[in-house]
Parts: structure tokens; sequence; C-alpha cells
């Protein structure tokens, strides 16, 4: 079989035509709704825990609230099933950052608590929080010098 | 040049080798697919008794061998060489399988194509006459192949439509020299082909042009067309990679008609079981060849089957590091009993 650049070429094109792409319309409404929802369910534990407690301790508890929910969810195995069909409505809000520490704490479990568990769990989460703390530091820097 | 060699990647076997015996054990999800009630066993917890997957593959592996050997009439001590493989790094899924059995191994990594390469080699083995019963299988996991190449399984992604799901399970055979059997004729060896695609979630399109190296090139050593067969079956192509294997043989003169079919398309049923593009994963073309075509092949309902099975060499950290996907394919001619088949 021809392996030239130019049948390189032309192969990727035949293949950009037999493959199909994800439905993209139907995913962003699946995602809107049920990112949607999430948030708006946070909002009505804020207003809960605002009758009791201080507004930074009230946020602190819709987190916390929203995260071990998620994780109860991912054990036993049902956020997977919710992702399938949300995808970035369950991905982007907290409990996607929740869902992507448990889920390989869980499968590595067999590998030990110091290299599976430990070691494992943060090797999805562990880039957002590197890149987060990173551009929330040039975010600062910037604020420091220009926008006080 | 030894006269066995025919062409330039074909070797024709002077008397033929027989498949004594072929077994195939599955999992809960193939086991519900449109040729479930094909497999010799299902089993339905995902780890088999076992506390990992890992290990779980193995004991597929161990059970379904021992149930090769027994059907084929014989004892494991019978076996001269063991050859088989899997997806797990250092195929350790085949070596804590097949330890017990004390018989003489060669551990085989061809990815997904490896069912192919162990039956050219077993085949290989006993024609060469450094054998007389080879046991020879390939086996994956879907849980075990999701763990090391893709995403936690509790993770809530989604799975693009390009994708495949692997297919969990062991399939073996027994290939020996005399008997009424099915038989292994020609053996097209496949080379490492790489078009280009970088796609890990694309795996029928990285592998289309290596199942299409190896039909052109069969063709060519044997003179035949892909009219002389009754079922051309690629391993796990799904159905992007078998309408691409149809359109590049097109573009080569070659009419790839209904009897080309892929085991990847074959052993899920793509609407109901949400397996996207298909099945693979090496069990996918082992399963399908000793559950559903090895018996069509024993009663002559199939007179001479090509068998493709397909490989993506790639791992997860040449994907990491932004390489292409370097694929293989393994060509076997099977020609069955009965009338339509090869005379006995």
């Amino acid at each position: 079989m021809d392996t030239s650049k130019r049948a390189k070429k032309e192969y990727d094109q035949m293949v950009k035509k037999a493959s199909p792409n994800s439905p993209i319309f139907s995913n962003c409404l699946k995602a809107f709704i049920s990112g949607g929802f999430i948030c708006g369910f946070g909002q009505i534990l804020l207003d809960y825990f605002s009758k009791s407690f201080k507004e930074d301790e009230a946020a602190l508890l819709v987190s916390v609230t929203l995260v071990v929910i998620s994780a109860v969810l991912t054990g036993l195995g049902l956020y997977e099933k919710l992702g399938k069909h949300c995808g970035a409505g369950t991905i982007v809000p907290i409990t996607g950052f929740a869902n992507s520490v448990v889920a390989p704490a869980i499968e590595f479990k067999k590998e030990g608590l110091i290299f599976g568990t430990g070691a494992k769990m943060f090797i999805l989460a562990g880039p957002v929080i590197v890149y987060g703390t990173f551009t929330s530091m040039i975010v600062g820097l910037i604020y420091y010098f220009v926008g006080r | 040049m030894n006269a066995k060699k025919i062409g330039k990647q074909t070797v024709r076997l002077n008397e033929g080798v027989r498949i004594l015996a072929a077994a195939s054990t599955v999992g809960k999800k193939e086991g519900e697919g449109p040729l479930g009630k094909y497999f010799d066993k299902i089993v339905e917890d995902s780890t088999f008794g076992e506390k990992s997957w890992e290990l779980a593959e193995s004991h597929f592996i161990q059970e379904n061998m021992e149930l090769a050997v027994k059907k084929a009439g014989l004892k494991m001590k019978d076996i001269d060489y063991l050859l088989c493989g899997d997806l797990l790094n250092q195929c350790t899924a085949s070596t804590f399988g097949i330890m017990n059995f004390q018989i003489p191994f060669f551990g085989l990594f061809g990815a997904c194509s490896t069912m192919g390469e162990s039956m050219s080699l077993g085949a290989m083995l006993i024609d060469g006459g450094y054998a007389n019963h080879t046991l020879v299988g390939a086996s994956s996991h879907f849980c075990g192949a999701e763990k090391q190449f893709r995403a936690p399984l509790a993770l809530g992604n989604q799975r693009p439509p390009t994708a495949s799901w692997t297919v969990t399970g062991d399939g073996s055979v027994v290939l020996g020299r005399k008997g009424n059997f099915p038989c292994i004729t020609e053996i097209t060896t496949g080379k490492i082909m790489d078009m280009g695609i970088t796609d890990a979630n694309n795996m029928g399109a990285a592998m289309a042009p290596a199942a299409v190296d190896v039909l052109l090139n069969h063709f060519r050593d044997t003179g035949r067309t892909p009219q002389d067969y009754d079922v051309i079956a690629t391993g796990d192509l799904g159905e992007i990679g078998h309408s691409l294997v149809v359109e590049l043989m097109k573009k080569e003169g070659y009419n790839m008609d209904e009897s080309y079919t892929d085991c990847g398309i074959e052993i899920f049923d793509k609407n109901k079981q949400d397996t996207h593009n298909g099945g693979s994963g090496c069990a996918c073309s082992a399963v399908t060849f000793c559950g559903y075509y090895y018996p069509k092949l024993m009663s002559g309902e199939i007179g001479r089957m090509l068998f493709i099975p397909t490989g993506a060499l790639l791992s997860p950290t040449s994907t990491q590091q932004g390489q292409s996907i370097p694929c293989i394919a393994h060509g076997v001619c099977i020609e069955g009993c009965g009338e339509k088949g090869v005379k006995q």
C-alpha cells in the first residue's frame, strides 16, 4: 500500500469523512441544562446555609456538600452514567472535580494505599490544581500592579 | 528461498495445519450481544471471583485454555508449545494465566492482532516439524484495558462516536497435524503500517491500512481475489475501519463484497449495546473466530475464510508524546471441512 506523504494526506481526508462527529448541539444543550441544574442546586444550598452561617462559611459549606454528593455518586458508579449524558455539564462544576479525584482513587485501590490510591488520586485533578494555582498567581500579580 | 514461501509476505503450509478445537469464554456484555449463544462460557462477574481485573483476565485465559485442550480430546502434557498474548503491560495476564500449565511458552504482543500472530506462529511450528500440538490464543479485559490505556471507569466523561469497546474474554485454539478439521493453509504476515493517525479514540481508522496491506499482499501472493473467499473477517476495525478498508481496496481495484465483515461489527449490537464504533481488543477477533466462525468452518458452511486480526501498537506513553499509531495485521487463510473446503 502507498504510504507516501500524499497518500497519508489523502487518507486523512478519507478518515475525516468516514468518522462521525460528536453531536455538538445536543451535547451543548444537555451540558447547559445539567450544569445549570447543579449551579441552581448550589444556589438553593447557599440560601439555606446563609440562614445560619456567615456568607463565606455558607459558600464553603455549599462546596463541601456538592463534593460529598459527587464523591458518593462516583463511589456508587452513578456519576459515570450521568457524565455520559451530561458531558461538560457534570465535568465543569466542582462536582466534576470531585469525580476526577474519587474515580482514580477507587480504580487504583488494588495497587495499595500508597502507590495506588495515594499516588494516583490526582492524576486527573493534579494538572487542574497546578495550572489553577499558577493562573491565580498571574492574575494576582496583574491585579497587584494594575488593578488597585 | 524455501518452497513454502510464496510471493512477498505469504507462506503456504505444505500439508496444512488442522485446528483441532476452539474455545471461547467471554464477559457479560459479550454474552448479551448478537453472538452470545455461540460462546462456550459467559462469565457474569467482571472480576471472575478474583481480586483485580488483571487477575480476572488471567482466570479467563486459564479456564478457556483448559477448555480448548479438553475439547480437542487432549491433555495439557500433549501440548508442545503454548503461544498467547494480551494487552496488559508486559503481557502479565498471559503469564499469570498459563504458568500452572508448565508448557514451553512463547509470549506474544501484537496488540489486538495477537490471535492472528499466535495462530500463524503456532501453525508454522507444527508445519516446520517442531511440534505436534500447539495451544494458541489471545485475551483482553475491558476494565483492565480502560485502566491502562484510557481513564478510570468511574470518571464521568463521554466516549466519542469513533471509540470502540474492548471485548472481555479469551479465545484459544488447539492446532495439530491430523484429522478431519478446518485447516490453516496460508499465512500472510503483516508489516507495520502507519498512515499518520494520532487519534487513539479512532483505532479503526488507524488500523484499516494495515488490514488493506495484508489483503493486497495476500491476493497478490496467492493470485486470488476477494470473491474466492466465503468469509473475509478483519479483527476489530469496527464500522469506520470496515468502510475505510472497502474504500481503500476499491481504489486498488478490488471489490470487497458482502463476504467481507469485521469481528468488531459482529460481536456487539452497536445500537442496543452503546458500543459506538464496535468491539476491539485481542479477544474481539479471538472469541468471534473461536465461537462463531470455527463451528461454521467445521460444518463446511464456510469453505474458505481469510481471518485478519488487526492491532494498534501504541502505548499510553507514545500517545502522550504525540506519536502516530503504528499498526499491524496478520492474515490467516483457513479452509473448512466438507466439499467446499480442502480435501482432507
